[in-house]
């Protein structure tokens, strides 16, 4: 904390930062009462694009909730469906075959490639660089073509299913996704040497924004903010889900606690995530990828469940009450930003307002996650 | 002292390893596609709204009036309705719209088709500032194509 903060005159004045500011990523407010160019306290300002995700669960049937996972984490949808899926199978007791699960993990991680890339990019925006953006959603452009050519869409993709998959993939996919691989192996390098030891940002990132061990576990945050922190913790590693037990793959953990500690964490994830890739690929077994009996409606019995996986910005879980009909009694979901925004208002004190967007950027937010 | 010019020189070194890479992709063929010249060429399996699918025998459509896409449809975007002819003891549609401003394209009404009677199209071109534009007959657009 600097000199000016500790010593804090009388005059502060309020700041709007949003709803449509570009630093915010979506129609976050964040009301910041300034002394100077330092923050005194930053309010966060939800529910500007609630749509009762909660609530509009327990009209439909459960296949009908599917389309709405991948609206909340627009950038990770893949995993949000995957988190759904497993809640209700666990729920109903549906086996799935396991070349589906094989291609679910290289899908859900092919697509967290994407939403790191995408914040790559964006972050670096925030800090007032702009072409790492467009090297960023060049690659992305290629994962896009590439899961479009199995999923249907681009962004907001309802791919899985109970008990397995919309369809199947070929060979053309296959080989795609090698083909990424080797090619983002090959840029990876250019980033690092364009972005990650370049002196602006390194000067921008180290020792700011300091998440502690300690705020992380009080807010509960979670993802690359709370293995930035120095704590290993992935749900991947810790709760097992599909067949991420069978796949070799490390966990990137920094404890420098800084922005830049996180943006190593996120970048490392890549590397990992294309080793999970890979070893997928490999592994991947034929057979069928939906089981053979799916009851067409599906009435899970009477009782609690609950399911956590891990998006890229941290850990989302469901927790589903079924009282054995064929519509949810209660659905409740937990996502990860929304925890690690809420240790901004303590993190951001005494900051500079650069800074804080910094600090801001580095949680990678995404708004409709925040607001269900 | 040193380490100020140590930094400096770093420091430096590493905005010119920035600005080659600058310079190497500038020389390079560019990666995007002049849009409203050019046109993406959507992939096979790529989910437009949906489309009625004409049946090759009879050249009217495979729907069968069951209803299971409206009942299994999220946003309620869809109403079917049909009528039996007389003395035949099958229905014959007589409306299918879709209402796409509500639509999640989402493929629950493909997948619970029966008989195969939808598919998806690869419409993608479909800015327009009226919201009558996003009500689409189905059946009518069935009979247009052909």
């Amino acid at each position: 904390m600097s000199v000016f903060a500790e010593s804090q005159t009388q005059e502060t004045f309020v700041v709007n930062l949003g709803p449509q500011h570009p630093a915010t990523h979506g129609v976050l407010r964040v009301k910041l009462t300034m002394d100077g160019e330092y923050i005194d306290r930053a309010e966060p300002i939800l529910g500007y694009i609630h749509r009762m995700h909660e609530k509009n669960a327990e009209v439909g049937t459960w296949a009908q909730f599917m389309p709405n996972t991948g609206r909340m984490d627009y950038l990770h949808a893949l995993a949000y469906n995957f988190g759904y899926s497993i809640a209700v199978e666990r729920a109903a007791g549906i086996e799935v075959p396991e070349r589906a699960e094989y291609i679910r993990v290289i899908t859900c991680e092919l697509n967290r490639i994407s939403s790191h890339l995408l914040w790559f990019g964006a972050f670096v925006l925030d800090l007032g660089g702009f072409t790492p953006l467009l090297y960023a959603f060049d690659d992305r452009e290629q994962l896009l073509d590439l899961l479009e050519t199995v999923t249907g869409s681009r962004l907001t993709y309802c791919y899985y299913r109970f008990g397995g998959l919309y369809n199947d993939i070929d060979e053309n996919f296959v080989d795609g996704s090698r083909a990424f691989i080797k090619r983002l192996r090959s840029r990876m390098p250019m980033y690092h040497n364009l972005v990650t030891k370049n002196i602006i940002l390194m000067k921008r990132l180290i020792d700011i924004g300091p998440i502690s061990a300690e705020m992380c576990r009080k807010y509960g945050a979670t993802g690359p903010v709370l293995r930035g922190s120095g704590i290993n913790f992935d749900v991947r590693k810790n709760e097992p889900y599909s067949v991420y037990p069978e796949l070799d793959f490390d966990v990137p953990v920094y404890s420098e606690c800084d922005c830049m500690a996180r943006y190593m964490v996120r970048m490392d994830e890549i590397d990992q995530s294309m080793r999970i890739i890979e070893q997928a690929l490999d592994k991947l077994p034929d057979g069928p990828i939906k089981p053979e009996k799916v009851p067409k409606l599906i009435k899970p019995p009477k009782g609690d469940y609950y399911a956590a996986v891990e998006a890229a910005r941290g850990t989302f879980s469901i927790r589903l009450v079924s009282d054995g009909t064929n519509k949810p009694y209660r659905l409740k979901l937990r996502s990860p930003t929304f925890s690690n925004l809420s240790l901004y208002e303590e993190a951001s004190k005494g900051m500079l307002l650069a800074d804080a967007l910094a600090l801001m950027g580095s949680l990678d937010l995404v708004i409709p996650e925040i607001d269900r | 002292m040193s380490g100020y010019f140590k930094e400096l020189i770093s420091g430096t070194y590493s905005l010119a390893v920035g600005l080659g890479i600058t310079i190497k992709y500038f020389t390079q063929p560019v990666v995007t596609m002049q849009y409203p010249m050019e046109h993406v060429k959507m992939t096979p399996r790529y989910r437009g709204h949906i489309e009625l699918v004409r049946d090759e025998e009879t050249g009217a459509s495979k729907c069968i009036v069951c209803g299971m896409c409206q009942k299994s449809c999220p946003s309620g975007c869809i109403t079917v309705a049909g009528k039996k002819p007389e003395g035949s003891k099958k229905k014959v549609l007589t409306t299918y719209r879709l209402d796409f401003t509500k639509c999640s394209l989402c493929g629950l009404c493909v997948e619970s088709c029966k008989p195969g009677a939808l598919d998806f199209s690869k419409d993608y071109n479909l800015a327009s500032p009226r919201k009558e534009d996003y009500i689409f007959d189905l059946l009518k657009r069935l009979e247009e194509k052909s």
